[in-house]
């Protein structure tokens, strides 16, 4: 799973997760951010920008423990 | 005197060219055959030979090279590497070293060689913009803020680096001709909503910007700048139902055969026919998955197609004048990019989850070897160096 996301998110948003044409997700933009939130962006998207929604192709718990994981700082 | 004043001087001017001979590698050597692989996740290249089909050097120490990409020197020497971490750096395909290495922005997305091949442009998203540096030193030589994140930036003839601006929905010309210390601007506003990648066709004529936020495409004729930016495709594109896209399909490598363009659709998967004569779509190829890179062989005969999550790990191949799929491999999972040789007769394919850097045969699909390559993303041969708008 975190080859998943660090590999697949990291197309968009950076290997390291720092940004590129999609947000930063370190540990400093996404702690104030709900954990609903988080995981409502995961599995629909944003509209108007360029995030997909994963929901076919993750399950909720997957979901909940990646937006855990970037509250916390994504292991490495 | 004078005779041997100018045998004296060639003496001179030939010292730093033995001097930085190569040294480990072998004797004197072209650099025609020569290439490198991206290793995404260790920040490191493996520099590769397609004659003896081998790797010949690992360098290290590149930074954050998700997403990077490479140019090269007009002598085919040197490859400019651009990493996702602003990183810039020049190595020597001979001597397999470093030459220099730059941090020149916070955030990068890649970057061209200029015609004259005496400047390197680099596309920033923080701070957003474009740096324009010496090809020999590195020295930055002018810095085009832009206040957005930029895109698809392409050489063109001229001495011209277009670009495109994901925040704004512009495209810039930056024409260095005059004084590349001093690039005379053109702006096109309102070419359309989310611009995110842009290719140069390989005539250097036609610059042409995907969109992301509306459909249809943004086409700028450089034989004819003042005629502007027009819109055309206006049904390509995410359609009305906004599919998901997993990954961005990338424009710069388009396959274009005769008067005939095959793009990748967006969100969808096909593979989108376009006559470039009329703009107007022809038709469209149903594939396995969304494509990523349409890419044609050298001789136009086959096109290659790669695919987003979840099908990346599937390559098919399209006979051009019959229009349909003749061959489909499964190299493995997350074939990110593919390379030709120049002339055509191999593919590479990166194989990133296998750790692997597969070589086929074009004509047979049979597979030649493997070499083993770290994460392996882009792969870049010197042939490049020669080509327009890569």
């Amino acid at each position: 799973m975190t080859r998943f996301v660090r590999q697949e998110c990291g197309f968009c948003h950076g290997l390291r997760l720092t940004g590129g044409l999609g947000a930063p997700l370190t540990a400093e933009a996404m702690r104030d951010r709900p954990i609903e939130y988080l995981e409502a962006v995961i599995q629909h998207g944003i509209p108007g920008t360029a995030m997909p929604g994963w929901v076919p192709h993750l399950t909720p718990r997957q979901v909940h423990w990646i937006a855990e994981r970037l509250r916390e700082g994504f292991p490495p | 005197m004078m005779k041997r004043l100018i045998v004296t001087t060639l003496f001179w001017c030939a010292l730093p060219a033995s001097a930085a001979e190569p040294d480990g590698m072998g004797p004197l050597r072209g650099t025609g055959d020569l290439g490198l692989a991206v290793e995404r996740a260790s920040g490191s290249v493996v520099l590769l030979d397609t004659t003896l089909r081998r790797a010949i050097g690992r360098i290290d120490g590149l930074g954050d090279l998700s997403h990077a990409s490479a140019v090269f020197s007009r002598d085919a020497r040197y490859a400019y590497v651009f990493g996702r971490d602003g990183g810039l750096t020049k190595l020597d395909l001979l001597t397999g070293r470093v030459v220099k290495r730059i941090v020149q922005s916070g955030n990068a997305i890649g970057g061209a060689i200029s015609q004259d091949g005496r400047t390197i442009a680099v596309a920033n998203y923080t701070p957003g913009g474009v740096r324009v540096f010496d090809s020999q030193t590195l020295e930055l030589i002018a810095d085009i803020p832009t206040d957005s994140k930029v895109v698809g930036i392409e050489d063109a003839p001229g001495n011209r680096f277009v670009f495109s601006l994901w925040d704004k929905g512009e495209i810039w010309i930056a024409d260095l001709s005059e004084n590349p210390r001093a690039p005379r601007i053109t702006r096109y506003t309102d070419i359309g909503q989310q611009p995110y990648d842009a290719l140069v066709s390989p005539d250097g004529r036609w610059y042409i910007a995907g969109l992301y936020g509306e459909n249809g495409l943004a086409v700028l004729d450089l034989w004819a700048p003042e005629k502007g930016v027009r819109r055309v495709l206006p049904d390509y594109g995410r359609g009305q139902e906004r599919l998901p896209v997993y990954k961005m399909p990338h424009l710069e490598t388009w396959a274009v055969v005769g008067n005939l363009a095959f793009i990748p659709g967006v969100g969808q998967h096909e593979v989108v026919i376009v006559d470039l004569d009329r703009w107007t779509q022809v038709g469209a190829i149903a594939v396995a998955g969304q494509p990523v890179f349409v890419m044609a062989e050298p001789t136009g005969r086959r096109l290659w197609v790669n695919f987003a999550f979840p099908h990346y790990d599937t390559v098919q191949v399209i006979d051009v004048p019959g229009r349909q799929i003749v061959h489909t491999l499964k190299p493995g999972k997350a074939v990110l990019h593919m390379e030709f040789t120049p002339r055509g007769e191999q593919v590479w394919l990166s194989v990133r989850d296998a750790d692997r850097v597969d070589i086929y045969d074009t004509a047979t699909f049979r597979k030649l070897g493997e070499l083993p390559a770290a994460s392996p993303s882009g792969i870049f041969f010197s042939a490049r160096a020669h080509r327009i708008g890569l």
